[in-house]
């Protein structure tokens, strides 16, 4: 057999086994260059679950995770339901990143159990433009009943994995069946030439990806319509620009 | 003679079963109206009803001055037992009702206590009903009034005092009758409540030649009597918004389900979601001889316009799922966030039914916005020159952290046309940026100089992403 045949015909192989060959998955771009050309397709997978946490600080409080997710949904269309334990999260801020308070409904749950049912429930409906379930734990389990259920439908479901404790956010390491994992820190804002804070710039790194390899970006947060941009500073950088360091997957 | 004293009366010196001209001696200008039994039952009867359609789904009258409710199944509408109990006898005293209400395990005990016990609503812990009733009355075992003064001539006072005596010499001495009603408040016997069915109730009913106990005959029988439900519904032109599945068991007692929907609903396939959703809070016990389906509240069902899909794709109609999550975590945790107009950050939002029409308003974007409000504002240490200057350093929850840059102040005044407290109150918003870059909001109480405007103390309010 001719090798470059036995390759192509051992591929098509291994996509009947995924399952996943049977229609080209709609899918979401950053709308930045350097991000989309790390993911596999050129763009975020709509129908499937995303793992988003926070670095240092924000794995306990979230804040720029949060910001991170609302920016997805909001670039979807319709409705998006954010299930919650604590009640923290402040809607005006997410109306800042591009999600209109009209189109978050939010549930709160009373343990991690009811939001993961919610979760799941959320995602299989279909109806849906995105579900975010705020959760400290993901079991490989409920991760996997969660992305299946988000394959079904081609809704996006977003975990926002959130600690009580710093010690707890190790559990981040183990795995799940999550399509990709993103850490979100917070850096220094974008300099200012008169005193004051400015666009606020994120250490997104994407941990993992299936399919891809994982890679680390330095962003400015989102706008008022939940894009991402790559700093003025970097943008004339070529060799930041292409896709920044490798780091060691998690 | 009269038959009824209120807190008024009592005060007065009026009492229950005192003669009438007694009355009239001891108030002076006493209007005396006639008592009307019938009139009295049906107003119980329309107060049952309306507890029916609020409350839960198995309610019934306990003449002559009160209403036995069945909460099981019905609580996490309102969130919980105490919740639901505070409801009720809100909506009672708003309406110029005052009710004494308990929720127990039983409705022996829950008698009791309502008439008996001090506080006016009052949660009993399950399998505490023995030792919540032993410390009150005799009287409030629902006996004979000769009973209970027997009972007191032998030295009886309490519940717990006959509950600890044999009861075979107290059965010969006071009938059987005794013994019934201890066992009811305990729960050694069980006592069914019959649930008022009124005419204008829609209702289908379904018994089974066997008794069922797995949970797909169950579904299956939901689903013939949805099928049922909603044939009626459409012939009246309604839909339903609250929905009473009742299982009778073969040992007569009765397991309630109730799910409430958000619009009008006659849909045989969601109605049957809906309920089958709760299948597993039914106990079956030794099996269920009927199923009984009622839409408690009704809505006339109007026809919607359909779009016709020519400009844009219709927007995907989500009600169903959200009345699925109302039900699973009541409808008060399901809700969307709407703009107040108030400058005072924790006051700018509100919370909406998840269903209710879009409100098209936003806040103002002008102010950057933290992603995560503290439920309440944290004390923090700052260093900070006055009157102002954003802090050089805070220390929060322990951590020394230095200010790499800031922002504001953003001044929030009091609100003084709502309450008169906040009359000089200030608050000066900054945002702080620290070496690692995480950014928080912080305020000062006070305008920095002057004392009346705040304490001057910094907080902790928001953490920016």
């Amino acid at each position: 057999m001719w090798p470059p045949f036995a390759l192509e015909s051992l591929r098509a192989q291994v996509r009947q086994i995924e399952g996943r060959h049977r229609r080209a998955t709609p899918s979401l771009p950053f709308g930045v260059g350097a991000v989309d050309s790390r993911l596999p397709g050129g763009a975020l997978p709509l129908g499937a679950l995303h793992e988003i946490a926070g670095g240092g600080n924000g794995a306990i409080d979230g804040a720029a995770a949060a910001l991170f997710a609302a920016g997805i949904a909001a670039r979807t269309s319709g409705k998006v339901l954010w299930c919650l334990t604590r009640l923290d999260l402040f809607a005006p801020a997410l109306a800042q990143a591009g999600l209109n308070s009209d189109r978050v409904i939010y549930l709160e749950g009373g343990d991690e159990k009811t939001i993961l049912a919610c979760f799941e429930e959320g995602l299989r409906h279909g109806g849906l433009g995105a579900v975010v379930g705020e959760v400290a734990r993901l079991p490989m389990t409920a991760s996997r009943r969660l992305q299946l259920a988000a394959e079904g439908s081609g809704t996006i479901g977003i975990a926002l994995r959130r600690w009580r404790r710093q010690t707890e956010a190790s559990d981040f390491g183990q795995p799940t069946a999550a399509t990709t994992r993103w850490r979100v820190s917070a850096l220094p804002s974008t300099p200012l030439p008169v005193p004051g804070v400015g666009r606020a710039r994120w250490l997104v790194e994407l941990i993992r990806c299936r399919a891809g390899e994982s890679a680390d970006f330095e962003l400015e947060a989102c706008d008022a319509t939940g894009h991402l941009r790559l700093p003025a500073d970097l943008v004339h950088r070529s060799g930041q620009a292409e896709g920044g360091r490798y780091s060691a997957s998690a | 003679m009269v038959l009824a004293a209120d807190a008024a009366a009592h005060a007065s010196g009026l009492r229950v079963g005192m003669p009438a001209s007694k009355a009239q001696a001891l108030v002076g200008g006493l209007v005396i109206q006639d008592a009307n039994p019938t009139a009295d039952a049906e107003a119980l009867e329309r107060l049952a009803f309306w507890m029916l359609q609020r409350f839960a789904p198995i309610v019934a009258a306990d003449p002559p001055d009160g209403i036995v409710i069945d909460s099981t199944g019905a609580d996490h509408l309102h969130g919980g037992e105490a919740a639901t109990l505070a409801i009720l006898v809100e909506k009672l005293a708003s309406v110029g009702l005052r009710a004494r209400a308990t929720i127990a395990d039983t409705w022996g005990a829950a008698h009791a206590l309502a008439r008996f016990d001090p506080r006016p609503a009052f949660v009993s812990e399950p399998g505490n009903a023995a030792q919540d009733v032993a410390p009150l009355s005799i009287a409030a075992l629902r006996l004979a009034s000769d009973m209970v003064r027997d009972l007191h001539v032998l030295g009886f006072d309490r519940v717990g005092d006959v509950l600890a005596q044999p009861r075979a010499p107290l059965a010969l001495r006071f009938s059987p009758e005794l013994g019934r009603r201890l066992d009811q408040a305990i729960g050694c016997l069980a006592e069914p409540i019959e649930p008022i069915r009124p005419e204008a109730l829609i209702e289908v009913r379904r018994a089974f030649a066997e008794p069922i106990g797995v949970a797909q005959t169950v579904a299956r029988g939901i689903g013939e009597l949805a099928i049922q439900l909603c044939d009626t519904l459409e012939r009246r032109g309604l839909g339903a918004r609250r929905l009473d599945l009742i299982c009778q068991r073969v040992d007569s007692r009765a397991q309630a389900v109730r799910v409430e929907t958000g619009l009008p609903l006659c849909d045989v396939k969601r109605m049957t979601r809906l309920l089958c959703d709760k299948i597993e809070t039914i106990d079956p016990g030794f099996g269920i001889e009927v199923i009984t389906l009622a839409a408690t509240v009704t809505e006339p069902l109007l026809p919607k316009q359909a779009s016709s899909g020519l400009i844009d794709p219709p927007e995907p109609d989500v009600s169903g799922l959200i009345d699925l999550l109302a039900n699973r975590v009541g409808e008060r945790n399901l809700y969307r966030a709407a703009p107040v107009a108030s400058d005072v950050p924790e006051r700018t939002v509100r919370h909406i039914p998840a269903l209710s029409p879009d409100t098209g308003a936003e806040w103002p974007g002008r102010w950057p916005r933290p992603s995560r409000l503290l439920p309440h504002p944290e004390a923090i240490d700052t260093v900070a020159l006055l009157p102002d200057h954003p802090p050089a350093s805070f220390t929060w929850r322990g951590v020394r952290r230095r200010v790499k840059r800031a922002d504001g102040p953003e001044r929030v005044f009091g609100e003084w046309w709502k309450r008169d407290p906040e009359l000089a109150a200030v608050r000066d918003y900054f945002r702080l940026e620290d070496e690692a870059g995480e950014r928080y909001w912080v305020y000062r109480a006070g305008d920095g100089e002057d004392p009346l405007t705040g304490s001057q103390r910094w907080f902790l309010h928001g953490i920016f992403g």
